[in-house]
């Protein structure tokens, strides 16, 4: 399996470190043309407005939209979940619109406001430290759309089968649990 | 990436690792942070004067004021950083209290203190420092940096001096990968670098921070270069908004940030550019007096 990281700005060398740990191959997609023989696709951390300006810019939005929705494993985190979401706020700004959500960017305020927390669930993520910088909050989910962690009331980790966002940075701590469900769900 | 317990420097160095691949931009008002937003940048630097106005006006160059700081903060949706002067930490708790993302400890401005830098652990907000080889890298990120930059020569629309300092830092990091155990504490006092900073580089390869490029960059070739050096993302200063077309270059330096290590594209990049770049000065003409990268230690 190949994974693919979207680099065009962002913490995509910190996914491809965490990729790496896990002993998955990954490769940088740039262009419209390397997201050819990829398996699995990865959305960093970074700005979403810098993102969407590249992808725009590159002719990469609509292909990029298409692999997301093709039924591959999809990870989205931060900026990455900014980009996968239906709806974004503060400001509006488009989006791929994978994934039935709304999003609120930084929508815990400025870098001052950034932080590190541990997560406690039911489930099979339990204990997961979670880093939030400059984090977007989702506001609203759809009705297919299943929260798997929570913080405070707001939900920082769903899913709508394949595809994951995270409001946090898995990729940014050692624990690699979520990105490995992501990869084998 | 550190891999650290302490939550505060993951947060610093995290932000800094959300910025890798862009480009963060000087900019004086906030017309030009609309510009630098809608090229594309991941950051930008609020300042009163780009570094070449100031080299050319002279005087004392200080924090910026706090109503141009403030408007851009409250223009824009991505980071914003703001300089202090070297040592001045006061200025720095000025910009920590306003809520600055980042604060460039930076040689642009005049330096407060000829002896001592800002004490960067006590502050929450990230500061990023600018260096010109893996001492002087060490000694700031002893000090709480949670980014380096190369000084390079700022405002002076010639690329060398980053070159310069990237290679130094590099070749300095390198050598020390193959240096033995018991080599690394005169290692350490010939860098003046602390022991423990220097021992995790040579396991590593790799500053324990992000490692950008600043001073210099005026074209997109210029951003290309400093990536393919080994720069993680870049800075620049008055390469923008001192050309005679600020919106084309902001576009174009952003796209060969990007795809550096692809020449179609870098080549697209410059081709989109028809106007005339920044002025250069040549670094070898400069009087000693006149040299930014020479104030810090």
């Amino acid at each position: 399996m190949t994974v693919g990281v979207l680099a065009i700005q962002g913490d995509y060398a910190a996914h491809q470190r965490a990729l790496s740990a896990l002993g998955r191959e990954s490769v940088r997609v740039k262009t419209p043309a390397h997201l050819e023989g990829v398996d699995a696709l990865i959305l960093p951390g970074g700005e979403s407005t810098t993102m969407l300006k590249l992808l725009e810019n590159e002719a990469l939005f609509e292909p990029l939209a298409a692999a997301c929705r093709s039924g591959m494993p999809v990870l989205g985190t931060c900026a990455g979940a900014i980009l996968l979401a239906k709806h974004v706020s503060n400001p509006e700004q488009s989006s791929l619109g994978v994934l039935d959500i709304s999003v609120e960017r930084n929508a815990y305020g400025r870098q001052l406001d950034s932080f590190v927390t541990t997560l406690s669930s039911d489930g099979s993520f339990d204990g997961v430290e979670a880093v939030f910088i400059r984090a977007p909050v989702i506001r609203s989910t759809g009705p297919d759309v299943e929260i798997v962690l929570e913080h405070e009331g707001d939900p920082v980790l769903v899913r709508c089968g394949p595809v994951w966002a995270a409001t946090f940075h898995p990729e940014m701590t050692s624990d690699t649990r979520i990105l490995s469900a992501v990869l084998t769900a | 990436m550190t891999e650290t317990n302490e939550p505060t420097l993951r947060l610093k160095t995290g932000l800094a690792e959300m910025l890798k691949g862009g480009v963060i931009m000087d900019v004086t008002n906030v017309e030009q942070a609309k510009i630098a937003v809608d090229a594309g940048a991941c950051a930008v630097m609020a300042l009163e004067r780009v570094p070449s106005d100031i080299r050319k006006e002279g005087g004392v160059a200080r924090m910026a004021r706090i109503d141009i700081i403030e408007a851009i903060m409250q223009t824009v949706s991505i980071p914003v950083m703001a300089k202090c002067r070297i040592g001045h930490f006061a200025e720095a708790r000025v910009l920590q209290q306003l809520g600055v993302d980042y604060i460039d400890e930076s040689e642009v401005l005049t330096p407060a203190d000829e002896h001592y830098h800002v004490d960067k652990h006590a502050f929450d907000v990230p500061f990023v420092c600018g260096a010109r080889n893996l001492g002087e890298a060490l000694r700031r990120i002893g000090e709480g940096a949670a980014m380096i930059r190369t000084k390079g020569e700022a405002g002076s629309g010639n690329i060398v001096e980053a070159v310069r300092h990237m290679r130094e830092v590099r070749k300095n990091m390198r050598d020390l990968t193959v240096a033995g155990e018991e080599e690394l504490m005169t290692v350490a006092r010939d860098l003046g670098a602390p022991y423990e900073l220097v021992r995790m580089v040579a396991k590593t390869g790799e500053l324990p921070v992000p490692n950008f490029a600043a001073g210099g960059v005026a074209t997109p070739a210029d951003a290309a270069l400093m990536m393919s050096l080994g720069a993680q993302a870049v800075f620049v200063g008055s390469g923008i908004f001192k050309s005679s077309d600020p919106a084309t270059f902001a576009t174009a330096i952003v796209k060969a940030t990007t795809h550096w290590d692809d020449p179609s594209q870098v080549l697209a990049a410059c081709k989109a550019i028809e106007a005339s770049a920044m002025e250069g000065l040549r670094i070898d003409q400069l009087d000693q007096s006149e040299l930014l990268q020479t104030r810090g230690w």
